[in-house]
């Protein structure tokens, strides 16, 4: 190609005329073989299942933490667990599920569908991407390595000093988890700005706002909610942790330091963070349930303006964690309103989930038992939230088994259960295999009958009383049957998600091989080899409305889409950059290839963190060294990706 | 829980693990409430919840009509259900309009109980609760000096009257907690937060530390008696009087034994022992439970937790102390004559 | 091939990292959000701490602008100086981005000179009290953010030399240099929060 400009016309082409087209592309974008092709990929579909894989193996930790509290509670005092073992556990359950689970399984699917939902050959940022895995990684790795030094955090995840102060826990558990989190916070930053600018720049021409999957919607207001909180949760820690190691008084009273500030800074994060974990996993059951339905989704505007509005609210009703706390009444009050005010947005989900559902022609496919068993546990989860709005009730409810409840409703049933149907729905595009429907059915039953026994009964626990973050309880107040209920419909969940673990296993290796579209659904992704060649799309798709794949089955779309012919960019790694709201076509965008870099800066990273854990300033100092020299030799601007005068060319 | 009797018969029976009342509800249960402070909170609580189920059982039935009615036969599974993107947004229209209209009332009907649950400007007693890792002090003010006295643990307040409770924090947040009588309020180190009960039936009410402030946060327990007048009066003209010089020989040994180990946490007020890192231990006979509600106060479980308190609330402030055992039988022998 | 003839004419389109349609410049527009917020909360803090300390705060009295007052116009001469250059480059002229980045590198130097010596000068530390804290903390990241600044605009002068940027492409300097004109607002909500706002308030 001779493009001695920084101008061109892009090429179109048609690869069914073209069989060159696809060599040349797979030569183009695929990863080295090897470890080292492996830890410098910045593929993003390999990306996304190592953080699947990732954020599975620590849901099973946090599982297995969870499992062994259940059994001693399963009767009043128990002496299975010291109080001291049990409050680590509770804590790093709490840490493992809400910050290595949650959000990270949520970036796996992300990561490996949003460029082929998206019509685009990768991320905006492909290095940031693989760095922000690592980081993730690393990190998840740094916050568990408190357990062989023989001291996890213990605290709670919610770590409310005083006690988590120096005074009253001295040891370095409290500081692994505060450098831990902030460490925690660069990955879910970085990746928070890839999805942004990815969504606003680089989906398929004719992809305009309103034609993007609610998946996206989700993810991207998650993304723009992590923006703006986790600085206050990073910031709450680093005080901490200079409170703790460099006497200074943020939170402690003798000083003028203000307790109730770090509740503050923890929540304005904590609670736009609830969102950020379930908005795309709500996304995902939005795709996929009209898949089922055999129909379009009921009110997309309405869902996706639903999705924008909780986030924003989700900024406005923080307090809702502290209505014990002594605030004035005023503010109390408003708090509340707002926290009766964000159920709204949430119902316009559930019923445009009904609609769609009652409107279509269900099939029920495991899939669709988990998106529509989701909906179930979701108003459970939603009304018992509504419950808690109300200051006066709140205070009792708050700090009981009531509100342990209330978060596993709204945690394992609107994160798990939308993840593990999003699992069997894309297990095709991602391996090329089905799952096993007989086996994923028996799943569904047991993972909800299991997760109903084990979580129904502890809003009866909580109105009787139970406290949480109690390694044990007295007999004679009427908690310890239903105790032991929990125990075992917890149990029986554990074994459902054994089961769905089986089946993934199994069906990697002997599942049904799938075409591209096994299941007839509507979107891009459908229209790729399953699983997808390195470089997406041969061609960059032209996208005409919301279900490209189904537009021959309706009447009435604006515009046709096609996969069969499109800009060609294949100049090196490229892909289209396209406008804000109606992704018209502006910029040919040169993306980087595998690198080191990310890795290599996660290392140094991790080694900056162990040095301010361990206080030793030169291993610090020579890791900021480090981390420096290699953001500038990533960000040393590249003639092949378009960033100085003379442009390269493949 | 169906409040039982004052006395302290009945009181120390029932706590000493007879069972309650055969048609008693469990101690920390606030399905029902007692009192001004907590009753409107459970109505609406009670409300709220019939609400939710309601809602729940309405889009189960709804959803499983919808999932079952048009299932798709094996037929064609390709076919799509529609031909256009359109249909169904009455769903929404009524679904969220109906849930807003609920949730405004709800809301409305919150701030009404706000403002119900609110402490009367005139109460009848202060007391000042101090919480610590992992009891609570509860210092009984008074306008006059010699009628201020300190207790641990077990609260007595006249039945049917407003009592504000000034809460201060020794160390860490914990949160007061009686669940029959009223919501929490935490305990923040560096402020005063103020709440405020009222029993409008004479008994025992169960409370329990309501945020997680460390090891022993499982067994931070309280009770508050309510008194009918005539007996809070007794209560208090007993707890106002310094405790009783030791009358035996073997109390007055143990009186040495006391002051030698236990003086420097506990105060008995009449005595040199003025110690206030632990319960204060002047009428310590008058409770009905020790360690924090942690067990019956009865002679062998005192003297489980005085020869190994880690033993029974391992992690709790008081060390294990290894008393011989004429030392152990002696105080225990004192700390008997503390009524 | 409808949607694509109205969306697309054929026109030639820029490849590569064009200014505004690059990736890079959304980056730091998100980047600079993120940091946005992290101030927010620092200067929240510092409120909430304020607003519940009851009588005397800053303890000490308000603080002295005779260093502040110079450092912050120091600051924004550098925004000031570093616009001119990116000026520069947008019309091709190497020359004068070099000598707008020395100027803003000096100015911003210096900036971190008047800072240390300002911090030298107080009288108490960051263990001394909760404002000790918050003011040695806050001003602390913003240093940090301005050391960072001025590494960047370093780099910016080496490959500058080497002969990266002209008339059509400069988004690596336009993406730096809205750092550094971040950087000098987020100070002045910072003078304005610590060193106006005692006087403000008496």
């Amino acid at each position: 190609m001779a493009n001695t400009d920084a101008l061109r016309v892009p090429v179109v082409a048609r690869p069914a005329d073209d069989p060159s087209i696809a060599l040349r592309l797979q030569r183009i974008w695929e990863t080295r073989a090897g470890w080292i092709g492996a830890l410098a990929s910045v593929d993003h579909k390999s990306i996304g299942k190592r953080y699947l894989v990732t954020s599975f193996a620590f849901l099973i930790l946090g599982g297995l933490e969870a499992a062994v509290m259940r059994l001693q509670l399963a009767q009043p005092n128990q002496a299975l667990l010291t109080p001291e073992q049990y409050n680590q556990l509770f804590t790093m359950h709490g840490v493992t599920m809400i910050f290595l689970y949650a959000l990270p399984v949520l970036s796996g699917f992300s990561n490996f569908l949003w460029p082929l939902l998206l019509g685009s050959r990768d991320m905006a940022f492909p290095r940031l991407n693989a760095f922000s895995y690592w980081v993730f990684l690393f990190s998840g790795i740094f916050l568990y390595a408190s357990f062989p030094v023989g001291r996890a955090p213990d605290a709670g995840w919610f770590n409310y000093v005083p006690y988590s102060s120096l005074a009253y826990n001295p040891g370095i558990n409290i500081d692994l988890y505060a450098l831990g989190m902030v460490l925690l916070g660069v990955s879910t930053t970085v990746g928070s700005i890839n999805f942004i600018v990815t969504l606003i720049r680089t989906r398929a021409p004719g992809m305009s706002i309103n034609r993007v999957p609610i998946l996206v919607w989700g993810t991207l207001t998650a993304s723009v909610g992590n923006i703006f909180a986790v600085p206050a949760v990073s910031l709450a820690f680093f005080m901490l942790w200079m409170d703790r190691r460099f006497g200074m008084h943020f939170f402690d009273v003798t000083g003028g330091g203000q307790p109730l500030l770090w509740q503050h800074l923890f929540w304005m994060f904590g609670h736009p963070w609830v969102y950020a974990i379930v908005l795309p996993a709500m996304g995902i059951v939005s795709d996929g349930l009209p898949t089922f339905c055999r129909r379009p989704l009921v009110g997309y505007t309405a869902v996706a303006l639903a999705t924008v509005t909780t986030m924003v609210l989700g900024f406005g009703v923080w307090v809702h964690h502290m209505f014990a706390t002594g605030l004035p009444p005023l503010s109390l009050s408003f708090f509340s309103a707002a926290s009766f005010v964000i159920v709204i947005p949430s119902a316009v989900g559930v019923f445009a989930w009904l609609a769609t559902i009652w409107t279509g022609r269900p099939q029920f496919t495991t899939p669709f038992l988990f998106f529509a068993g989701f909906v179930i546990v979701f108003v459970i989860g939603g009304v018992s939230g509504f419950m808690t709005a109300a200051v006066p009730v709140d205070v009792q409810l708050t700090d009981t088994y009531f509100v342990v409840a209330h978060l596993h409703y709204v945690l394992i049933g609107i994160n798990v259960f939308p993840v593990v149907g999003g699992i069997h729905y894309w297990f095709p595009k991602f391996t090329g295999r089905l799952m096993n429907e007989r086996l994923g059915k028996w799943t569904f039953w047991i993972m909800f009958i299991g997760f109903n026994v084990g979580f129904f009964p502890m809003h009866i626990l909580g109105v009787l009383g139970m406290p949480r973050r109690v390694y044990t309880y007295s007999d004679g107040l009427g908690w310890s049957t239903l105790n032991l209920v929990i125990t075992l419909g917890a149990y029986l969940f554990a074994f459902g998600v054994l089961l769905f673990l089986i089946n993934v296993w199994r069906s990697l290796r002997q599942g049904e091989r799938a075409g591209a579209n096994p299941w007839n659904g509507p979107s891009l992704e459908w229209a790729t080899a399953s699983p997808p060649p390195p470089y997406n799309f041969a061609v960059i798709p032209t996208v005409g409305s919301r279900y490209p794949l189904w537009e021959s089955q309706m009447t009435g779309q604006t515009g046709e889409s096609t996969t069969a012919e499109g800009f060609l960019l294949d100049d090196g790694r490229e892909t289209i950059g396209t406008s804000v709201l109606d992704a018209v076509p502006d910029v040919i965008l040169r993306m980087p290839g595998d690198s080191l870099a990310p890795l290599l800066l996660s290392i140094a990273l991790v080694v900056l963190f162990i040095g301010m854990l361990v206080q030793s300033w030169w291993l610090f100092g020579a890791a900021l060294a480090a981390s420096l020299l290699a953001t500038i030799a990533w960000l040393w601007p590249e003639a092949r990706l378009g960033q100085t005068m003379d442009i390269a060319h493949e | 829980m169906k409040p039982m009797t004052s006395s302290r018969v009945a009181a120390a029976a029932a706590l000493c693990g007879a069972p309650l009342l055969a048609d008693a509800e469990p101690a920390m249960s606030y399905l029902h409430t007692f009192g001004p402070a907590g009753d409107p909170a459970t109505r609406l609580g009670w409300g709220l919840a019939i609400i939710s189920i309601v809602v729940v059982v309405v889009i189960t039935v709804l959803l499983l009509a919808a999932a079952l009615r048009r299932r798709l036969p094996s037929a064609d599974p390709r076919a799509l259900a529609v031909h256009r993107d359109e249909g169904g947004m009455p769903w929404l229209y009524i679904g969220v309009g109906v849930s807003t209209v609920v949730l405004v009332g709800c809301a409305v009907w919150t701030m009404f109980t706000v403002a119900a649950v609110a402490m009367p400007t005139q109460t009848v007693l202060t007391l000042q609760v101090t919480a610590a890792q992992w009891w609570w002090s509860v210092r009984y003010e008074s306008s006059e000096p010699d009628r201020i006295f300190t207790i641990a643990n077990e609260i007595h307040i006249p039945v049917g009257r407003p009592v504000r409770i000034e809460l201060a924090s020794q160390d860490v947040i914990h949160s007061f907690w009686i669940p029959q009588l009223a919501g929490k309020m935490d305990v923040i180190p560096g402020q005063t937060n103020v709440t405020w009960l009222q029993a409008d039936q004479p008994g025992t009410y169960r409370g329990q530390c309501g945020e997680y402030c460390g090891a022993q946060h499982a067994h931070m327990a309280m009770y508050v008696v309510a008194d009918t007048p005539q007996d809070y009066a007794i209560w208090v003209r007993d707890q106002l009087r310094d405790a009783a010089a030791p009358a035996s020989e073997a109390a007055r040994l143990g009186e040495q034994a006391f002051t030698a180990h236990c003086a420097a946490c506990h105060a008995v007020r009449g005595t040199d022992a003025g110690g206030i890192l632990g319960p204060d231990l002047t009428h310590l006979m008058s409770r009905h439970t020790i360690a924090a509600g942690l067990l019956p106060n009865t002679p062998g479980n005192l003297a489980a937790w005085i020869a190994d308190s880690q033993a029974l609330k391992p992690g709790s402030r008081m060390p294990a102390l290894a008393l011989s055992g004429r030392d152990l039988s002696a105080t225990l022998t004192y700390l008997q004559t503390l009524h | 091939m409808n949607e694509a003839e109205a969306l697309y004419d054929g026109a030639p389109l820029p490849v590569g990292s064009k200014g505004r349609l690059s990736s890079g410049w959304w980056g730091m527009v998100t980047l600079i959000a993120t940091e946005t917020a992290l101030f927010a909360y620092l200067l929240f803090s510092y409120f909430y701490v304020a607003s519940h300390n009851g009588g005397a705060w800053p303890p000490g009295g308000p603080p002295k602008l005779y260093l502040a007052i110079p450092g912050t116009i120091v600051l924004m001469l550098g925004s000031v100086t570093m616009w001119w250059g990116e000026k520069g480059i947008r019309a091709g002229r190497q020359r004068q981005l070099l000598i707008g980045l020395s100027a803003s590198v000096l100015l911003g130097v210096a900036f971190v000179a008047l800072e240390g010596i300002e911090w030298s000068q107080k009288n108490f530390t960051p263990k001394t009290n909760a404002y000790g804290s918050l003011y040695f903390t806050v001003t602390g990241f913003h240093l940090t953010h301005v050391l960072v600044g001025v590494l960047m605009l370093m780099m910016l002068f080496v490959w500058t030399l080497l002969g990266y940027f002209g008339v059509r492409r400069h988004s690596t300097v336009a993406i730096a240099v809205m750092y550094w004109h971040f950087v000098t607002a987020v100070w002045v909500a910072v003078f304005l929060t610590f060193y106006i706002s005692p006087y403000l308030a008496r």
